[in-house]
């Protein structure tokens, strides 16, 4: 079975501020990571594998740098590797990167399952995955709480909906996206980082890719743009009360309706 | 749409260059100041950078005629028929936004055996309602629901659709986006309109620590997505206005590759972590009994009980229900204690609640630093009269 992990290098904190006289981001330090999401998509990978065999590969988007986060999929036990990066993938949205992504997946090899993260930390949108499924024209589900497992041609899993739950046989190749705590991802092992410390990573530029529009990737290829970034207003109130009983409580109720917190 | 060009006889300092990127894009290689692939294109380089330094160039745009795509449309997001609430709070908004631009307000509701359901919504501001009814959309499955929605668009053009971030919304919108290859907007907490029809979608980026506002300027229809109780629903009027429309889709477009093998109700697991709405109960109170009075609040307001370490430590409740650091972290939408102090300890497990309200009779109790509404009062006075009056509110609503 050949399964492949959709994996994003996010900054380390997203503690970022606007400086309110320049507009300027104020950074935090340059530390990045993987997309604590990932890691879940991930473990579900190396488990599958471990039960029914096949290979787990991992792919990102992003600038060189990110091929820390595949060093790291590789010592948690991922086959093989390959990055997506080219300066005109820069200023990309989600269908940009989707398109990107999906381009790069083609090229990376066939697979049966690929599992993504259910967002990430610094997008927090929950949109690249499904788009990429659109992309690849193969079947999706998300938010998936639970693989039961694979028979035959096809994985079964247990999909998370606001009230219920929906149990689906998906049929390859499909992408399915994991929810948080789905499994409780390994940490890396140290023997592993120095086994493969020397594997090859794949590097995928625009000139890799089957559909050589430029126009369809980064900035030129997103549909939307952002005109503008500013610090949120706060809303953080700080007020005392002194009343009497009966006006408290018509203060604490009137207040509780209007920012509609009654369940 | 554009790229950026270096200009390097302009740049004077390049590390102080490389620091104003908030994404780590530029970088120096043999001494020169270069553009990777980090890039999201934001400028902030050549507006804040040095003089002359970085040159954002425009190209070509791809452009749509906007004037063909009409309507703010609301996917219906349902169970069973049974509309989930932001439908109707998208409803509202959709009519804000239709009226400044003179546009008609769109449902767009997909499933099996919904046009009874369907009749509410004519309730709720809308012209139009058009209905994919068909028994293979029975439960909601990617492709097949993808499909009815490519049918409602190609047919009615839509200019925006605004879809509920549920767990089915979330999913279905970015699928609809990517086939008509167009922007969606994930989580946006306003929504405005310009006179060309322009969504304006502002949502939180970095975990809320900026606001982004985001444009779908050459592409339609534009798709954003809101988060129940974000916007207000509209009054629902007694009299039903505008029609149901049927869309009628050839059954073979609802193939799937997914098979669904059942559905089961969830069991709400009960825990204070993911609760909503909390009501604590501190040393304030006087005897075991008494619990039942903070207990009752609970119960009004469609939430759980919680204590703090005393509490728990003398039996009256369940350690499941201790918050603070030997107990839980929780981080509900509204939580209320009640005769509590605020140690530290306690505090650390509370104190990224959306909304604090806290009671006391002591002006100086610590829980007044965290609290957004500091309450000077006796819990056995201001309890009951907050009981009574939100089951009076709740008796007004029914």
């Amino acid at each position: 079975m050949e399964i492949l992990v959709c994996i994003k290098q996010v900054p380390g904190s997203n503690k970022v501020e606007v400086d309110p006289v320049t507009g300027v981001l104020k950074r935090n330090g340059a530390d990045s990571k993987m997309n604590p999401y990932d890691l879940y998509a991930l473990e579900c990978g190396l488990k599958l594998r471990e039960q029914y065999g096949g290979r787990v590969s991992v792919i990102t988007m992003g600038p060189p740098q990110a091929q820390a986060i595949i060093k790291e999929a590789y010592a948690m036990g991922a086959d093989a590797g390959a990055i997506v990066s080219d300066r005109a993938f820069g200023g990309a949205d989600v269908l940009a990167t989707a398109h990107t992504l999906a381009q790069g997946i083609k090229k990376f090899g066939k697979f049966d399952i690929i599992l993504c993260g259910l967002q990430t930390t610094d997008g927090d949108t929950a949109q690249v995955g499904p788009e990429v499924s659109e992309q690849l024209d193969i079947p999706c589900v998300c938010n998936v709480k639970e693989i039961k497992g694979v028979e035959g041609d096809n994985i079964l899993v247990d999909m998370e909906m606001a009230q219920d739950i929906e149990h689906l046989k998906v049929s390859f190749p499909c992408l399915i996206t994991v929810q948080k705590d789905i499994v409780q991802p390994r940490l890396p092992s140290y023997l592993k980082k120095k086994d493969t410390e020397n594997r090859e990573i794949v590097m995928y530029t625009l000139k890799d890719m089957e559909d050589q529009n430029k126009n369809n990737y980064g900035l030129n290829g997103s549909a939307t743009q952002v005109q503008r970034i500013f610090p949120p207003t706060s809303d953080k109130v700080q007020v005392t009360w002194d009343d009497p009983a009966d006006v408290l409580a018509e203060k604490i109720y009137s207040t509780i309706k209007s920012r509609k917190l009654l369940g | 749409m554009g790229k950026l060009i270096v200009h390097q006889d302009k740049v004077t300092d390049i590390n102080a260059m490389i620091s104003i990127c908030p994404f780590n894009a530029l970088e120096e290689k043999d001494g020169k100041l270069e553009v990777n692939a980090g890039c999201k294109l934001c400028q902030l380089c050549v507006k804040k950078g040095q003089p002359g330094a970085m040159e954002y160039v425009e190209e070509e745009v791809k452009t749509v005629d906007k004037s063909l795509w009409n309507g703010i449309t609301v996917y219906v997001d349902h169970v069973n028929g049974e509309i989930h609430p932001v439908t109707f709070e998208l409803l509202g908004k959709a009519g804000e936004l239709a009226k400044k631009i003179n546009h008609p307000v769109y449902a767009i509701f997909i499933g099996s055996d919904i046009e009874k359901k369907a009749e509410e919504l004519l309730h709720y501001g809308v012209d139009k309602v058009f209905v994919v009814d068909a028994p293979e959309l029975k439960d909601f499955q990617m492709e097949s629901y993808t499909a009815a929605f490519e049918a409602f668009v190609n047919e009615i053009k839509p200019s925006a659709i605004l879809v509920g971030a549920t767990p089915v919304g979330r999913q279905l919108a970015p699928r609809v986006a990517s086939r008509f290859n167009t922007g969606l907007t994930a989580d946006c907490t306003i929504l405005d309109i310009h006179e060309n029809t322009d969504l304006v979608q502002i949502r939180p980026a970095f975990g809320g620590n900026i606001m982004a506002e985001i444009l779908t300027p050459n592409s339609r229809p534009q798709l954003a997505t809101v988060r129940y109780k974000i916007m207000d629903a509209p009054e629902r009027s007694a009299e039903a206005k505008g029609e149901i429309v049927k869309i009628s889709v050839p059954a073979e477009k609802f193939k799937t590759r997914t098979q669904v093998l059942g559905i089961t109700h969830k069991e709400k697991e009960k825990s204070i972590e993911n609760a909503d709405i909390l009501v604590v109960a501190g040393r304030g109170l006087k005897k075991k009994e008494d619990l039942e009075l903070v207990k009752e609040l609970a119960d009004a307001l469609g939430g759980d009980i919680a204590c703090t370490r005393p509490l728990a430590e003398a039996g009256w409740l369940n350690a499941k229900h201790q918050i603070g650091l030997s107990g839980r972290t929780v981080r509900p939408k509204l939580i209320i204690t009640c005769g509590v102090s605020g140690a530290i300890q306690f505090v650390a497990g509370m104190n990224n609640s959306e909304n604090i309200f806290a009671i006391n009779t002591d002006p100086n109790a610590s829980i007044f630093k965290v609290a957004n509404y500091a309450i000077i009062g006796d819990i056995y006075d201001v309890i009951p009269k907050l009981i009574e009056q939100v089951k009076q509110g709740k008796g007004v609503k029914a």
